[in-house]
């Protein structure tokens, strides 16, 4: 398996998301600088890593969109290829039109550094299909404008096609939306494209892959990427 | 030379903090009257901040070596071998002053600072540790204080993107209009790949790397060497507004170009900016420096040479770089989008001299601008001993379970986790012990090592007895990287003072760094770096004396790690020490009967070194559950921790008959652990204290949800973590 780590100015969770891959996969990704026009021969997975790419200036994630690398993903992804963002990366690919909806703000106004329970919607997907269906798991959140909200008419479509795929839960695997720790709409901490292949999501799967580290529920989603592109 | 600049008066050298008598020193060391840049210049090198002028005399006797101390004091980090080639970098250092005027960004530009001390040293920074001291919660600042310094380091700290993984938050009302924030980064380096900010060689390039220059923080390092008064918050100007993404290219840029061998000295421009640091580089490798200033990169229009060499402008470095490499570093920084200008070169005349726009603005004697320096042996006096506190002699009407809860749910002792939780911990996903224990644990790379750091202080100790609060000071931290399964290896220290024009301040401050200095050298713990506040005061009231110790330890394997929260029931409770029912300067006399009086207790540091051994080799044994140190609060306020973090209870024994119940439960007795052992290995435990010459003894059995004391209402674990989590989001008006 092939992946590349897209690394922008500012970016800063290239380093995790690189060694998860690797400890999962047995690969190194390739970094990717993002003034590069293209992409590695034979990328099978994009991901778009954490952090606050162009020190989150103007909007989060907006001026990355429009760096040269992103055509290159954008073919990547039209082609049915794997991409993968998380939390600044989630942000990127709202930005860019990857995927619909936008980040904001956290409700409480606060950076928010904690493990959030998760519930995993489907796991027919190529990033949850080592987890089974509606599953809770754990994995820590980092950001302070990871608010997902879009407009209704795009909250009833993504919800009608299934294509939530993480949601915030509380303690007992119950969803309460008023209880969301960054106010997310519907509990959205993860969404994906209509072709599956794109998956963004806000909590941060690569920091809980290691024993010695914490939790390790985060393994599965880049086992689940794996089995997808072994069995494609 | 100085035709366009403001003519020197007595008024405008008092405005540039130099008193008569260090005016007159000037005149002396360089036969005539020194032009304005010269002046701004001098009042720059010469404040306390920078040349600790007071300080310096009493810093001489702290022990700073050790067969693993690479580097000590008076480079921008301390530097120490952890072994397999690898070296820790690290460093505290204050930014009390901005953070009381400006506290988001006051806080924010601390961090950046200690981070670009770190890597300017060539090592990338690992982890990040902040001890901050606000006022009386009930005075009208404090609350707008702690979210400022709270959103201001979480800002720094998470978008740069290294975990900030410890600390400690304190409340007092002598920090009232003076709050401390005290950083510390820990960098990781290879041992022999350490840069300094030594020159070496003339004719060499020096070059500016880094964010434009601008008029922010000109005279920072001169505001802080101020005491404050009315209209603190009119000196906003003169702090310093940071920029993490900025600083985040600096860094990549600045790893790499060391990488590619492009550089010969760096040193970064923190306080006092230009000014500072090419000084500083000239007079470590006895060479001159001259500087064009037509070539700083500005980021306003009419610059004069007067604010570009006092401009505390952030994120910005000063190299030399080695002959011929200059395009190779130029475009490594291109690379990053950072500004890169050759703005001078080293001479061998010892000169420091500045142009701009063909006239020269200032002409001085390198060396001696921070050599010559005032160095004051200022009088102090001894602070009076204070009374040992008889508990007999106590008016106590509060219950033992009463006091408790009202001790864990009191603002020093609430739950941090409001603040905690706005600082990224877990990036770089190497956060093995995080924010909570009795010391943080940062995995080395891929393992098996890793770092364990702590740091901690207890003013009240050092106000009722330097020396002894000094040396607590030491030991707790010392104590606290033990209590993870650590070994100690060095410290940094950051030391908090009121103005030490005044000799009981002075004494406060010579008694403290004796305490420390002693310590130090009994637990072989050296000091390898530190900083020095002084004249924290407002309106003539000095803080508590503050002096913050950061400790920084090595552990072998972290897998045999220990944390503090019960593991099973039924497990035996133990404290390793012995307990007195220490009562002075206690949290409980002060939480729960208002004074704070009494000797604090005292630190015998052969017996913390023995009890300390022994609890580090039975973790490394694997023999131990959980270990806590004892600390501020005393048995039960760390059995409570123990249990808080675990949702276990445990049945506790009676106290002994000879000490009275309040304070064999609360008193404050130094070098103490609690741990817990499966039952099966109490025999085993208790031969191996007896081997050692331990003191041990049985504190309860784990099991249950409540804390359970012979003739007490028992204390519920669930009610007790409600309320030691309640304060501070409660206090901060945000809702649990």
């Amino acid at each position: 398996m092939k992946s590349a780590v897209l690394v922008f100015p500012g970016s800063n969770r290239e380093g995790d998301v690189a060694r998860a891959l690797e400890l999962v996969t047995g690969v190194k990704p390739t970094l990717v600088w993002h003034a590069d026009t293209s992409l590695p021969a034979g990328t099978d997975l994009v991901v778009l890593p954490g952090g606050f790419s162009y020190g989150d200036y103007l909007r989060c994630g907006a001026i990355a969109a429009r760096a040269a690398i992103m055509d290159a993903v954008r073919a990547h992804a039209a082609r049915g290829g794997l991409v993968l963002g998380i939390c600044n990366g989630f942000q990127i690919l709202c930005e860019s039109g990857l995927l619909p909806g936008v980040l904001v703000r956290n409700a409480r106004l606060r950076f928010i550094c904690r493990e959030a329970l998760l519930k995993v919607e489907r796991n027919d997907t190529p990033f949850t299909r080592r987890y089974a269906k509606g599953a809770v798991v754990r994995y820590p959140v980092a950001h302070g404008e990871g608010n997902y909200t879009a407009d209704a008419d795009t909250l009833k479509r993504l919800e009608d096609d299934g294509r939530v795929v993480f949601r915030y839960v509380m303690a007992d695997g119950r969803r309460d939306d008023t209880q969301v720790l960054n106010g997310a709409a519907n509990s959205i901490a993860g969404i994906v494209s209509e072709k599956l292949n794109v998956l963004g999501l806000m909590p941060h799967p690569e920091n809980h892959v290691d024993p010695l580290v914490g939790p390790t529920d985060g393994r599965a989603l880049f086992e689940s990427i794996v089995g997808a592109l072994e069995r494609a | 030379m100085t035709s366009a600049e403001p003519k020197i008066t007595p008024e405008l050298v008092a405005d540039h903090g130099l008193k008569p008598d260090e005016y007159e020193r000037i005149l002396k060391l360089i036969g005539r009257e020194p032009s304005f840049t010269e002046l701004g210049i001098f009042s720059a090198m010469w404040n306390e901040h920078c040349s600790y002028k007071s300080s310096r005399l009493h810093l001489k006797g702290l022990p700073t070596k050790a067969p693993w101390v690479i580097q000590g004091p008076g480079e921008n980090a301390g530097v120490i071998d952890i072994g397999d080639g690898k070296a820790a970098v690290f460093k505290m250092e204050s930014h009390n002053h901005p953070s009381y005027i400006e506290p988001h960004q006051g806080a924010a530009t601390g961090v950046g600072g200690i981070l670009r001390d770190v890597f300017t040293m060539g090592a990338r920074p690992i982890a990040a540790l902040n001890a901050l001291r606000f006022g009386d919660p009930k005075h009208p600042r404090t609350r707008h204080l702690v979210a400022g310094v709270v959103s201001g380091i979480g800002s720094y700290g998470n978008s740069f993107g290294v975990p900030t993984v410890g600390g400690l938050v304190g409340f007092h009302t002598r920090y009232d209009g003076n709050n401390l924030v005290n950083a510390m980064a820990v960098g990781l380096a290879d041992a022999d790949k350490i840069f300094y900010a030594k020159a070496t060689g003339v004719g060499l390039p020096v070059v500016y790397l880094g964010s434009k220059t601008g008029r922010d923080g000109i005279h920072g390092a001169t505001m802080a060497s101020a005491e404050f008064g009315d209209g603190a918050e009119e000196k906003r100007p003169t702090v310093q507004v940071g920029d993490p993404f900025a600083e985040k290219l600096l860094l990549e840029a600045c790893l790499e170009i060391m990488e590619a061998g492009c550089v010969v000295a760096i040193q970064d421009m923190g306080a006092a900016g230009l000014t500072c640091s090419a000084v500083e580089m000239g007079a470590k490798g006895d060479l001159g420096i001259e500087l064009d200033l037509d070539n700083v990169p500005c980021r306003e229009e009419g610059m004069s040479a007067y604010e570009m060499m006092l401009s505390e402008s952030q994120e910005r470095m000063l190299m030399v770089i080695a002959p011929g490499k200059e395009e190779q570093a130029e475009a490594i920084f291109r690379k990053w989008g950072l500004d890169f200008a050759i703005v001078g070169h080293t001479t061998d005349n010892l000169r420091f001299v500045v142009r701009h726009k063909g006239e020269v603005k200032a002409d001085l004697p390198i060396k001696e601008l921070g050599d010559e320096a005032p160095l004051y042996d200022r009088p102090w006096v001894e602070t009076p001993k204070q009374q040992r506190i008889d508990p007999a002699s106590l008016d106590i009407t509060a219950t033992i379970p009463g006091a408790l809860e009202r001790l864990i749910g009191s603002p020093d002792f609430a739950s941090k986790r409001w603040i905690w939780e706005q600082y990224d911990h877990l990036i770089l996903n190497n956060t093995v012990q995080r924010p909570g224990g009795d010391a943080a644990v940062v995995r080395v790379e891929d393992g098996p090592k890793g770092l364990a750091m702590a740091c901690d202080v207890t003013p009240r100790y050092c106000e009722a007895d330097p020396f002894e609060g000094g040396k607590q000071a030491v030991a707790e931290v010392w104590r606290n990287i033990t209590a993870v399964g650590g070994k100690p290896l060095a410290l940094t220290d950051n030391l908090n003072f009121g103005n030490p024009e005044k000799p009981e301040i002075m004494g406060q401050l010579v008694g403290c760094l004796r305490g420390i200095g002693e310590a130090a050298r009994e637990l072989e713990f050296p000091v390898v770096s530190g900083n020095v506040s002084l004249y924290n005061e407002t309106h003539g009231r000095g803080i508590l004396p503050t002096p913050t110790i950061g400790g920084v330890g090595v552990l072998d394997d972290i897998e045999k790690m220990a944390t503090l929260d019960f593991k099973e029931s039924g497990e035996i409770v133990f404290v390793v020490g012995e307990t007195g029912g220490w009562l002075g300067q206690s949290a409980f006399l002060s939480e729960i009967l208002d004074r704070e009086d009494g000797a604090p207790p005292p630190v015998d540091l052969a017996l913390e070194r023995k009890n300390g051994d022994f609890v580090r080799a039975l973790i490394e044994e694997g023999l131990v559950t959980a270990v806590h140190d004892v600390s501020d609060g005393g048995l039960l306020v760390a059995l409570s921790e123990m249990a808080m973090a675990s949702g276990i209870g445990a049945n506790l024994v009676a106290p002994p008959a000879e000490i009275n119940p309040h304070a064999f439960w609360f008193g404050e007795d130094q070098a103490r652990y609690i741990v817990t052992v499966e039952s099966g290995s109490k025999a085993l435990l208790l031969r191996r204290a007896e081997l050692a010459g331990v003191t041990i003894a049985k504190l309860g059995t784990t099991g249950g949800d409540r804390l359970n004391i012979p003739g007490e209402r028992p204390i519920v674990v669930d009610a007790l973590r409600e309320r030691n989590e309640a304060w501070l989001p409660i206090y901060m008006g945000a809702g649990l």
